[in-house]
């Protein structure tokens, strides 16, 4: 477990981050929280020349709400995230997210950006931003620009995310009125991972049918995605617990199940549309709970 | 035994200071002048010839000292030692360094020794070794097969050594018997996950001819002695330091290979050398525990009577023997008549090498096999028969008029009453209330289940050799310096064994101190396992603290002009018999027997004394342990909702240690139950290679576990104490597993093989739905 030998900077700025990365390219790698890479460089399965530490970037750390939304800093912390009140109040499926991730030591060093980029398919903060239908904001050398979280994933440990690029921060819809959410998960034993994790976000009507609503999912296959089918059948009505059980099982439609040691392909597509369905029945609850 | 102070008090841990504030001195924090550095190249290979093995660009890369492989030294140093075995004992040479084949993954094939760790790892990658795959053996079943590739050309097969333990009359029993009930059981690999892995400095002095080996090991003194044959010197110029010791759980009861390997660099270097196992290398190379898999039929009267049983076992031996890998099996077939009356009972074994990293003692070492087999057979005779289990327990119990208890096995039980132990815990439990509920929540879909295990396990090992040294001396200043032969590395012995001192002694605690894991510091000794360290070890310390007092009496009577009987002892002061003024304490006793000139000169100065302890028969803990769990058949999971342990250790020390060995033991055999396996794929490869694919229990996964205790006191020892290092762990796991099984029983499921993983228990649901029995009853 000791890495091969490397070069460290810990740039001030972003602008200098960017350059770094850019003058370097595939021989560096940048280091948020350290909790995916390390393991990797002390097996030996990454060896960049360069590792870029972003922790001295003013602002990647901030969560803040602008406007109708709400912003996480790329380098927030698992632990910042779970324990910020204003996402509590107004995006809680984030912190409902972060409390099951790893363990306290993890959520205090672990970060959103680390994890999101890291890409692993069974990582819980897909599923979340997805059902947030969130925003990722990517710095390069051609400057800024936006990305939707649908077409970030794009398979194992792979992104849209160019080589030159940093993910800075996170946007994602200010939660307000009659909503609801939930992130449930079957964590793999030993590392706490998800074989399947469900996160839902929904909002609902006054008069009680389903206004808005994003089902997001890790776990079951290769890259996490959206359960489009899922919530077309649900947006527009009322989420009886009938409802919610014909419709889960639509969240392995087109889907080819990933199969390892923990859990086979079909015992991972059960249990996504038992999760679906159970995440989808506690966001109801909340929303109605909520009342206003 | 006088009346005690400490004996029996919640004494707390006298280690538990330095270890908290991160002050305990491992092995990797002893750091020597000048130390080189060694990292070992492993085989990526379950079994491979090694063609050829390259290694100049390692030896000429800057900061590496030396690079050595396996054909270079095999004559140097001599082969990893083995004990036990019966005649049919095969024994494959088994080198520090793979000559010219591997034989499992994590096999050591060179080693590189450096300035640094980081050169020496880098240089690891410049080594080039090409290797010829050869055909692997990964199950044990399929090895015993005809026509499986064979791991040890020596022989024509792969069987590692039979024996069949047959006692009692089984073709009567099974004749006899209204209905044969035959099950299946696999126990699988586990591995040990110490925290601290292993670690080995080694450094020899050539002005003192002595070298000197700091190792994290459970048996310092018998490493000694293998290390000084495997090095070829002479057992008095090795010694060997057990610092602090992070855990071993059986594991570091062992001679391994990067044991002799650093003895031999430090010797051939001249400078000292230091390894610190990798959590990956303690998954590969650190020995495995269990890896049985067997056929176990019993012979039953329709009251639930057990006439007989049988047990048909492969037991996986991996690649080689460790020191005590013959060793364990043979426990499985004495323990299995636990705590019920067999007339007849017959162990028929089969072990065989497989390309796997080999088994030997994991906290049980044999004994969690055989009360799997038991208990769980038990609950299946249960089932069979509509009795309830506890019923079956019953029934088969020896009565505690009936001790000592003579199994079929050739044992004699020193002491027990197990209807105590179960007794009191099913009422701990509100075992009837249980069963209502159980029925009640069925109707509403939900599946509690109720696990009962009756244990008993043989430990202080042991009569026939396994003695325990002690030594108690009392310094001029008053202050007791305790020496003992065992080895504790987390059991607490530093604080039991001051207890007996004291209370012996008359003394306070804290003017005792107990030095062990030294063989310069400790003339002899055989080490901490088979939880022996205090029921053995312990009673060697005691022995000398008597012979200390005894002594102490004489001297206190030539001081005091009267006769030894007219002394009175108390609060650690001789006093004449009607002039309690007239006296000598202990302290003052010690300054005149170092001082000379006032005892008598056949008396040898000081109040020092030793003695080794070796018990008559071994000792049999007992209880009851009782699970109760809710399986939701959906997703498969397991929750713990309720845990019940009954154990009887004998006397008790200090009841604060004995809860800390229940615990972490019942959280280990919950491991087996529900989490943990090591997993080779059929090409040898080590699958759950890191703690991100082995599961440990973890504290938020348990409950809280209700612990209490019965006691019977073994006539084996004078302390009355039986040990209690391993009882946990036997005890806990039939009862996890018989209480899902349990659970389940609506579905029709009589047995489910360990890890109870959720996809396990679900599938069985599936197919017990698809067949039409699906949760009703």
């Amino acid at each position: 477990m000791i890495p091969a030998a490397f070069d460290y900077i810990a740039p001030e700025s972003l602008d200098e981050a960017v350059r770094a990365l850019a003058a370097h390219g595939e021989e560096a790698k940048l280091l948020a929280g350290g909790h995916s890479l390390l393991p990797l460089l002390k097996l030996r399965l990454a060896n960049p020349k360069l590792l870029i530490d972003l922790s001295k970037i003013p602002g990647l750390r901030n969560i803040s709400q602008q406007d109708d939304k709400i912003v996480v800093g790329a380098l927030a912390t698992h632990y910042q995230i779970e324990s910020a009140e204003l996402l509590k109040a107004k995006c809680p499926l984030l912190p409902q997210t972060a409390r099951g991730i790893g363990d306290v030591q993890v959520r205090n060093r672990g970060t959103i950006g680390g994890s999101l980029t890291h890409a692993d398919p069974s990582a819980d903060w897909p599923a979340a931003i997805l059902a947030l239908g969130g925003e990722l904001k990517l710095s390069g050398p051609k400057g800024e620009r936006p990305i939707a979280a649908e077409e970030f994933f794009l398979g194992t440990m792979t992104t849209a995310m160019d080589l030159t690029e940093i993910l800075t921060e996170i946007r994602l819809p200010v939660s307000s009125r009659r909503y609801g959410s939930a992130y449930l998960k079957m964590a793999q034993q030993a590392s706490g991972f998800a074989i399947v994790g469900v996160a839902v976000w929904l909002r609902l009507a006054q008069d009680g049918r389903c206004e808005d609503i994003g089902v997001g999912v890790t776990g079951l296959s290769e890259k996490p995605f959206r359960a489009r089918t899922v919530e077309a059948g649900l947006r527009g009505n009322k989420l009886t617990p009938k409802l919610i059980e014909e419709s889960a099982p639509h969240v392995t439609e087109g889907i080819d199940p990933m199969e390892d040691l923990h859990a086979s392909a079909k015992f991972r597509a059960h249990l996504a549309q038992v999760y679906t369905s159970r995440a989808l029945q506690e966001a109801v609850k909340r929303a109605v709970g909520r009342k206003v | 035994m006088p009346v005690s102070k400490l004996v029996g008090a919640r004494v707390k841990r006298r280690e538990d200071p330095r270890l908290i504030r991160g002050l305990g001195q491992y092995v990797d924090d002893v750091n020597l002048p000048n130390t080189l550095h060694v990292a070992i190249l492993r085989s990526p290979y379950a079994h491979a010839k090694i063609k050829s093995l390259e290694s100049d660009a390692a030896r000429q890369h800057p900061g590496v000292v030396a690079v050595v492989t396996g054909s270079e030294i095999k004559d140097q140093i001599g082969t990893l030692p083995v004990s036990g075995g019966n005649e049919t004992l095969r024994v494959p040479k088994h080198y520090v360094l793979a000559v010219d084949k591997v034989c499992y993954i994590g096999e050591g094939v060179a080693a590189v020794v450096a300035e640094d760790r980081y050169t020496a790892r880098d240089a690891l990658d410049l080594i080039q070794v090409e290797y010829e795959p050869l055909p692997v053996v990964a199950d044990p079943e399929k090895a015993l097969a005809p026509g499986s590739p064979v791991i040890h050309s020596e022989w024509s097969d792969n069987v590692a050594f039979r024996s069949e333990q047959k006692q009692g009359n089984l073709t009567q029993a099974f004749k006899e018997a209204d209905k044969i009930i035959k099950q299946r059981l696999v126990h699988q690999r586990l591995a040990p996950i110490a925290v601290e892995p292993r670690g080995v400095v080694a450094h020899y002095l050539s002005s003192d001819k002595e070298l000197t080996v700091w190792s994290s090991t459970q048996i310092p003194h018998m490493l000694k002695s293998n290390l000084a044959q495997m090095l070829k010197l002479p057992e008095n110029e090795v010694r060997v330091i057990a610092p602090e010791v992070g855990g071993g759980f059986g594991s570091k009861l062992n001679v391994y290979a990067e044991e002799g390997l650093l003895g031999y660099l430090a010797l051939k270097l001249d400078r000292p050398v230091k390894w610190i196992e990798e959590r990956s290398e303690n998954f590969q190379a650190t020995i495995h525990g269990r890896g049985q898999v067997g056929e176990v039929e019993a012979a039953v009267k329709k009251d639930g009577t057990i006439l007989g049983l049988r047990y048909k076992v492969i037991a996986d031996i991996g690649a080689y023997h460790q020191l005590f890998t013959p060793a364990i099996p043979p426990f499985t077939g004495l323990m299995l008549s636990g705590c019920y009356k067999i007339p007849a009972i017959s162990m028929e074994l089969t072990a065989v090498f497989t390309n796997k990293m080999s088994t030997d003692a994991y906290r049980g070492a044999g004994r969690p096999e055989a009360t799997y087999v038991i208990e769980r057979m038990v609950d299946r005779i249960a089932q069979e028969l509509k009795i309830d289990p506890v019923k079956v327990r019953r029934k088969n119990f020896p009565k505690p008029t009936e001790f000592p208890f003579k199994t079929a096995t050739g044992l004699a039980y020193d002491s027990g009453n197990y209807q105590l132990a179960l007794s009191k815990a099913l009422k701990l439990a509100g075992y009837e209330k249980l069963r209502r509920d159980q029925k009640r929540l069925r109707n509403q879909g939900k599946y509690l289940g109720v696990g009962v295990s009756t244990y008993v396990e043989i430990c202080a090992m042991g009569p026939k050799g396994m003695w325990e040294y002690g030594k108690v001396q009392v310094e001029p200043n008053g202050k007791v310096t305790v020496l003992s032969g065992a080895s504790p590395h987390g059991q607490g012995q530093e604080t039991s064994f001051a207890q007996i001192v004291a209370d012996e002694l008359g003394i306070e605690l804290d003017d005792i101190t107990v030095i062990h894991g030294d063989t310069a510091a400790v003339p002899k000794g055989i080490g901490t396992f088979g939880s022996r360290a205090t029921a053995v070890g312990g009673i060697a310390v005691y022995q000398s603290a008597q012979k200390v007092k005894e002594k102490a009496r004489e001297l206190a009577s030539h001081l005091l002009e009267v006769d030894p009987d007219d002394l009175n002892f108390a609060e650690g002061r001789f006093s004449v018999k009607g002039v309690p003024r007239k006296g000598f304490t202990i302290k003052q006793i010690a300054q005149e027997a170092h001082q000379g000139g006032r005892f008598p000169k056949k008396m040898d100065p000081r109040l020092v004394s030793e003695s080794s302890f070796e018990p008559s028969n071994f000792t049999f803990p007992f209880g009851t342990h009782i699970c109760v769990v809710e399986v939701e058949p959906q997703t498969g999971t397991v929750e713990i909702k309720k845990y019940i342990a009954v154990d009887d250790c004998g006397k008790v020390i200090n009841p604060l240690l004995v809860d800390g060995q229940i615990q972490g033991g019942i959280v280990q055999g919950m491991g087996q139950a529900l989490f943990e396996e090591v997993i080779y794929d059929e090409n040898g490869q080590l699958l759950t290679g890191s703690l991100m694919s082995y599961a440990l229990p973890r504290a938020a996964d348990l409950p809280r576990l209700n612990l209490t205790r019965t006691e019977t006191p073994t006539p084996v020892n004078p302390l009355g104490i039986k040990g209690i290092g391993e009882a946990g762990t036997i005890g806990s796991t039939p009862a996890v597993v018989n209480a899902v099984v349990d659970a389940l029983a609506p579905f029709g499921v009589t047995h489910i093989d360990m890890p109870l993983t959720p996809q396990k228990i679900w599938s069985l649901c599936q197919e017990a739905k698809a067949a039409g029995s699906g949760g009703r009853r």
